[in-house]
């Protein structure tokens, strides 16, 4: 073969491996949403699931979701913020620093049933909140913990350095010019972050599993310490502990589950790109 | 004997990685003249005009003998208030940098930050630093707009009204015209002439042919070290050190 040949068929090849990433998020996709579009409807989405989980709808399960999605950003939010802030304006290249950044690198390599256990021990038993969401949104706040404050520290890094310098030497304090030059300019990049770690939890089961998800509670939680149904848990229930579970139902709330998902991740993208247009240098 | 605006006694200054940046500079800055600080590059100006109001702070690792006099007091003193010297001794650098926001945000930015919040106060303080810096009719129907909307030239006066705007005492210019078109530099040359009936203002120069046009005294560093000062009428026409010499002549730099 010729050097052209070659060149040619490098192409191709890569061209194809880069198509072929796309292909299974595709089929996922599509697969979920043909055999689950036919279940939607306002009455499934705003019903309770009825006669064992077998009929009805998944409102408890889908509000459940969206308290512990809100209860984890609430969590997330402030934790990852300032340990972003402090790593990246206040630390010191020293061993407390890097152990700090050890910890953050190891936290997002912990299984996520791991999680699910110290979550378990730590906020159901240790601080007796019991099987709640108040248990739930702080597992999974830690969770995200990791994606979040990596983003942000990125975001933060990425302030051009002479917006400090000049805030300073315009007789701002430090906290001023974090607060005025670093933070609004590093915004869409920390939401961004806590956008994708939103997403990852809302689809998380194992941390969910002992500290706040039922296996069937129609009832609609009252507060923060009781206990609720969540999508990715009841998903599991009704697909491996229900005997006689029709399929469509299912995929129906797969697809509501993936919907969710997806749509953070989208929003998240469209959080940047267009906070990226409004920027001026 | 006419007490200078800043005395510089002794001072040295050490860099993370051991390069010794100053070495034993001693300087006396009248008040109200163009005092100008040339030199071939790292030979210490940008370092000495940051120690001035201590952005030097920001370095890590760094080591400093000697004191600074601004109106007889220690800046490196504890009990200094460091976000008030640096609006005492206001920093111009030498890319324009403006804030992101409007002109207006960029004129008031280090007035807020201070804590006026008059909106009359305010607005006197931007008209006047914009009529000081020769911009306010490029820009005066058009505060609102973007800082980055501005010519380079008009950038950098914006920068030098952003300093005037905080009122101080002194004005430190890093080669403002760095990046300016000749036309550019010319009016902000002319502005400089200006101010310095109220203010002490400290330049590095763009070249020796700048220094020459503006400076009322001028002091030569080479290496960290002070190579010659005096009145800017002799030092340029007749340096007494040959290196002074060398290097206004083009031998060398």
């Amino acid at each position: 073969m010729s050097r052209q040949q070659i060149n040619r068929l490098a192409t191709a090849l890569i061209t194809g491996v880069a198509i072929l990433v796309v292909v299974p998020i595709v089929l996922v996709i599509l697969f979920v949403i043909y055999n689950g579009i036919g279940t939607i409807s306002w009455e499934f989405i705003s019903a309770p699931p009825t006669n064992g989980m077998r009929e009805g709808g998944i409102w408890p399960a889908l509000l459940g979701t969206i308290f512990l999605t809100f209860g984890t950003a609430i969590i997330s939010f402030p934790l990852a913020i300032g340990a972003a802030i402090y790593l990246s304006e206040y630390a010191a290249d020293n061993r407390m620093t890097r152990m700090v950044r050890l910890a953050i690198v190891n936290l997002a390599g912990i299984p996520s049933i791991v999680y699910g256990l110290f979550g378990l021990g730590a906020f159901v038993l240790f601080m007796q909140f019991g099987t709640s969401i108040l248990a739930g949104s702080l597992t999974l706040g830690i969770l995200t913990l990791p994606v979040v404050i990596s983003t942000a520290e990125e975001a933060i890094a990425s302030v051009p350095q002479q917006f400090r310098t000049v805030s300073l030497s315009l007789g701002a304090t430090r906290w001023q010019t974090i607060r005025h030059q670093v933070l609004p300019h590093a915004l869409p990049g920390i939401l961004t972050g806590i956008i994708l770690g939103l997403g990852r939890a809302a689809g998380e089961t194992a941390p969910i599993l002992f500290t706040v998800a039922a296996f069937y509670l129609p009832d609609l939680p009252h507060s923060i310490f009781d206990q609720t149904m969540a999508l990715p848990y009841h998903l599991y229930v009704i697909s491996t502990q229900v005997p006689g579970m029709p399929l469509s139902i299912q995929y129906g709330t797969a697809l509501v589950l993936l919907l969710i998902v997806l749509s953070l991740t989208l929003s998240a993208t469209f959080v940047r790109t267009s906070m990226r247009r409004r920027r001026e240098w | 004997m006419i007490q200078s605006k800043i005395s510089i006694q002794h001072l040295y200054y050490t860099y993370e990685d051991g390069i010794e940046a100053l070495r034993d500079i001693s300087l006396e800055i009248p008040a109200n003249e163009i005092f100008v600080l040339f030199g071939p590059a790292r030979s210490g100006k940008s370092t000495l005009l940051r120690l001035l109001n201590r952005l030097s702070d920001l370095d890590e690792g760094t080591a400093r003998q000697g004191t600074i006099l601004v109106d007889g007091q220690d800046v490196f003193d504890r009990s200094v208030n460091v976000s008030n010297l640096r609006r005492r001794i206001s920093m111009v650098f030498a890319m324009p940098t403006p804030l992101p926001g409007s002109i207006y945000d960029n004129l008031t930015y280090g007035l807020k930050m201070a804590g006026i919040r008059e909106r009359g106060e305010l607005d006197r303080r931007v008209e006047q630093s914009l009529k000081q810096s020769a911009l306010w009719d490029e820009v005066k129907d058009r505060l609102g707009a973007s800082a980055f909307a501005l010519s380079g030239g008009q950038k950098q006066r914006l920068c030098i009204a952003r300093s005037l705007a905080l009122e101080p005492d002194v004005v430190v210019l890093d080669n403002p015209t760095s990046g300016l078109d000749p036309i550019s530099t010319a009016t902000v040359e002319e502005s400089l002439f200006d101010l310095k009936e109220r203010y002490t203002i400290i330049m590095v120069p763009h070249s020796v042919q700048q220094a020459a046009r503006v400076a009322d005294q001028a002091a030569f560093l080479l290496d960290g070290e002070l190579v010659e000062v005096g009145e800017a009428g002799k030092l340029f026409v007749q340096p007494t050190d040959q290196r002074t010499e060398d290097y206004i002549t083009g031998r060398f730099g």
